[in-house]
């Protein structure tokens, strides 16, 4: 009989007994679907997460702060200084020659959560009236557009699926007064459909405030950044940071993707190394269970190979099945599942957990090398039964 | 205890198999202690907080300020003790990642409203004194080096002078201590006076009021009163128990509570099917065993008990060896939580989860030995 043959042989003969040792097969099935299972639900926050912030900026727009604000709620920038910022060079231009940019003022307002009704923190940006010039990407999906000196806002989607009292024609009490959802907007699923948008001098005339948190300009192309830059840093009634807007929301995200990731990978990995050790008791009671089979077929003749690859085989077959079992109820329970944290400005980002084929193929990864690994020393002992002994005292 | 030989021989029939079972339920504990570690970590001020006190903020968002002049009105208020207040200053020293938790405070009210932080006498009669004063936490103090007399500059992220700038030099005048939990003397405090004179903008506001109660069963009542003074004003206010405010402030970040359970749940059902599957396995290789066992004269309640003791000498060795790398490993992430020993508590939960995890995946073994027919056993029926 050729390898070939002996190997498939072997290999189905195997397989057909799994169902004689379910009980101690179900170890591995289970313990690697609980870790791949685990592994795929915080990759999908994580990537969840980073990509609402990945999502939000493009390379030729560019976020000023005061220098030295880490976030846009700790800065503060005066009237006169947002406007040298709108007329410096590299800011692109509309028809009629004013500045795309929009300076904005950042509010926090106390919403109920969806499903629990304690207070979360919302963004309300107060946005310039060239702000939705500098961010085409905003896109109204329903009702109409807020008007400037009137007391209206619009939502993103984000926000309204998440917090309470979002919905169009409802109010919400701000400082001094109410304010109506008249619209409400998409953005891409980036950072700023988890916030509610309004007129920013309406903003800050019913707040009584008369600076801005930050400035957002729309530059002529990626490459005026650097000058745009220079004439800010190097005007001295200016003090102020610059950055690229994907260089901004990335440096926010970065604190807690490391977490998340860090999460997933180390509480991933011990309980790898947990399912391994389960792996191994599977195996090596199978190979015990298979030993007269196993010193039975060496005696007729087959060879050590066959033998090894059908454990192989068995523990890949048990830990591939574990593996999309995980995956399957980690997707089931969690992929689009919407969840909301605190960000870096003190206010909720709202995320869709994201379960691609790429995290998918990679619990499924994890789940064989388990396997393979799990099976490798019970192998070797297949492999190496003294023929003899083994048939005699079976 | 004459029998623990006799269940430790029984444990270790199949060298092999109980070791890698005792690994696997090592590594659940390991990780039991290290995630419910974390969410106590988390919940720490939820449980220390006080519940004479209450925490009034704006009732817009709690980032929004409060009038000063609210003080005098709040301390009027029948049922309030005594008042103070606070600002968040926001503040890193030299670079961004060394946050400091900083606030001005008036001295006396503030601590009077804290009995908890310990300052000698003549350290806060020092720091009422000196209008550029700061009193640091002993954490603080360990982590900068810093010490009495030291000038400190602290860079706020969002408060700036009227020349623009954001540096602000404090002299370290006393250093704080809570005996009763040492990793809450971690705050930077300093003179709101210095603050207010200083500041560009805010003039005249204050972060939030902190309220000690007389009866603290009418914390709710007193907290209405609190919000009715200024009802309908500019600056609605908004009261809540200091436990209330800590626990919505932790919900913003997100459930981890939830989290961390249903990663313990994944892992202990995991477990569950291992380590019985490894106890029926043992059980029914050594059903001639128990049955001589019973022949001798041993009871049927022996026996159980003989089958549930092997089954919780596994795992309460397992989840001791996984708890103690745990708490090995805590100190690791004492930069992220900010305390460095496993709380005990986490330790009697983990060993109470053992003895449970043991009953359950030991039971179904124990009873079928408890049952076991002798003539059949040992006929190999």
């Amino acid at each position: 009989m050729s390898l070939f043959k002996q190997i498939g042989a072997v290999t189905l003969m195997n397989l057909q007994s799994i169902p004689s040792r379910l009980g101690s097969s179900l170890v591995i099935v289970v313990g690697i679907a609980g870790v791949v299972g685990v592994l795929i639900s915080v990759l999908a926050m994580a990537t969840g997460f980073s990509k609402a912030l990945n999502n939000t900026g493009r390379p030729d727009r560019a976020i000023v702060l005061r220098g030295g604000s880490t976030s846009e709620l700790g800065s503060t920038i005066s009237r006169d200084n947002a406007l040298t910022i709108l007329d410096a060079p590299g800011v692109r231009k509309t028809a009629e020659g004013k500045p795309i940019g929009s300076a904005e003022v950042i509010l926090i307002v106390d919403l109920p959560q969806k499903g629990s009704d304690s207070g979360v923190n919302v963004t309300l940006r107060g946005i310039g009236p060239e702000g939705f010039d500098a961010r085409p990407e905003i896109k109204l999906i329903a009702g109409r557009m807020f008007q400037p000196a009137v007391r209206e806002l619009i939502v993103g989607k984000s926000a309204q699926a998440q917090f309470k009292g979002l919905e169009i024609g409802s109010h919400i009490a701000l400082r001094d007064s109410d304010w109506t959802v008249v619209g409400q907007f998409e953005s891409g699923g980036d950072a700023h459909e988890s916030e509610i948008l309004a007129d920013a001098e309406t903003v800050m005339s019913a707040y009584r405030r008369n600076l801005f948190q930050s400035v957002t300009v729309l530059l002529d192309d990626v490459a005026a950044f650097d000058g745009f830059k220079d004439a800010l840093t190097t005007n001295p009634t200016l003090s102020v940071d610059v950055k690229r807007e994907p260089e901004y929301y990335a440096g926010l995200s970065k604190t807690l993707k490391m977490i998340l990731f860090f999460v997933a990978y180390v509480v991933g990995g011990i309980m790898a190394v947990g399912a391994l050790f389960g792996a191994l008791n599977t195996m090596y009671s199978a190979v015990s269970a298979r030993s007269v089979e196993i010193a039975t077929l060496r005696a007729l003749g087959f060879g050590a190979t066959p033998v090894v690859i059908s454990v192989f085989a068995e523990a890949l077959l048990l830990a591939a099945a574990g593996g999309a079992i995980g995956a399957a109820l980690a997707w089931f329970f969690f992929n689009g599942n919407v969840a909301n944290t605190l960000s870096s400005n003190f206010t909720q980002l709202v995320f869709h957990l994201t379960i691609g084929p790429d995290i998918m193929l990679l619990g499924i990864a994890w789940a064989c090398a388990i396997g393979m690994i799990g099976s490798l020393f019970p192998a070797i002992r297949a492999a190496r039964l003294p023929i003899a002994v083994v048939l005699r005292a079976g | 205890m004459k029998y623990l030989p006799l269940v430790w021989a029984g444990l270790w029939r199949k060298r092999t198999r109980t070791l890698f079972t005792l690994l696997s339920i090592v590594i659940a504990f390991l990780l039991f202690g290290m995630l419910q570690g974390t969410n106590a970590a988390f919940s720490r001020g939820v449980e220390g907080a006080n519940v004479n006190r209450l925490v009034t903020v704006s009732r817009i968002s709690f980032t929004e300020d409060l009038p000063f002049a609210d003080l005098v009105q709040i301390e009027a208020v029948p049922g309030v003790d005594h008042a103070a207040y606070a600002s968040w200053f926001g503040a890193y020293y030299q670079d961004p990642k060394q946050f400091v938790f900083s606030f001005p405070v008036d001295p006396e009210r503030y601590f009077n409203l804290f009995p908890e932080f310990k300052l000698p006498k003549d350290q806060m009669d020092a720091w009422v004194r000196t209008k550029t004063g700061a009193v640091i936490g002993a954490q603080v103090a360990e982590k900068y080096g810093w010490k009495i007399g030291d000038r400190v500059p602290l860079h706020s992220t969002i408060w700036t002078k009227p020349d623009g700038t954001s540096d602000w030099n404090f002299d370290i005048v006393g250093i704080y201590d809570d005996p009763d939990d040492h990793s809450r003397a971690n705050a930077f405090f300093f003179n709101h006076s210095y603050f207010d004179d200083g500041r560009a903008f805010g003039k005249g506001t204050v972060g939030w009021y902190v309220e000690r109660i007389k009866d603290p069963t009418a914390a709710v009542a007193t907290g209405a009163a609190i919000d009715h003074l200024f009802l309908n004003s500019s600056d609605e206010t908004k009261t809540q128990t200091e436990k209330e405010f800590q626990q919505s402030f932790l919900k913003q970040v997100g459930d981890i509570n939830f989290i961390v359970t249903a990663i313990l749940g994944a892992v202990f059902f995991t477990l569950l099917f291992l380590t019985g599957n490894t106890m029926m396995q043992s059980l029914r290789e050594r059903v001639p065993e128990l049955a001589v066992l019973k022949t001798l004269g041993f009871t049927d309640g022996g026996v159980l008990a003989l089958v549930l003791a092997e089954c919780l000498l596994l795992c309460v060795i397992a989840a001791l060896i996984g708890l103690a790398l745990a708490a090995a490993a805590f100190p690791l992430m004492k930069d992220i939580l900010g305390i460095v020993a496993l709380p005990p508590r986490v330790i009697g939960l983990g060993i109470g989860v053992a003895v449970l995890l043991a009953l359950i995946t030991g039971l179904p073994p124990a009873w079928r030995a408890m049952r076991l027919n002798i003539v059949d056993a040992l006929a190999g029926r």
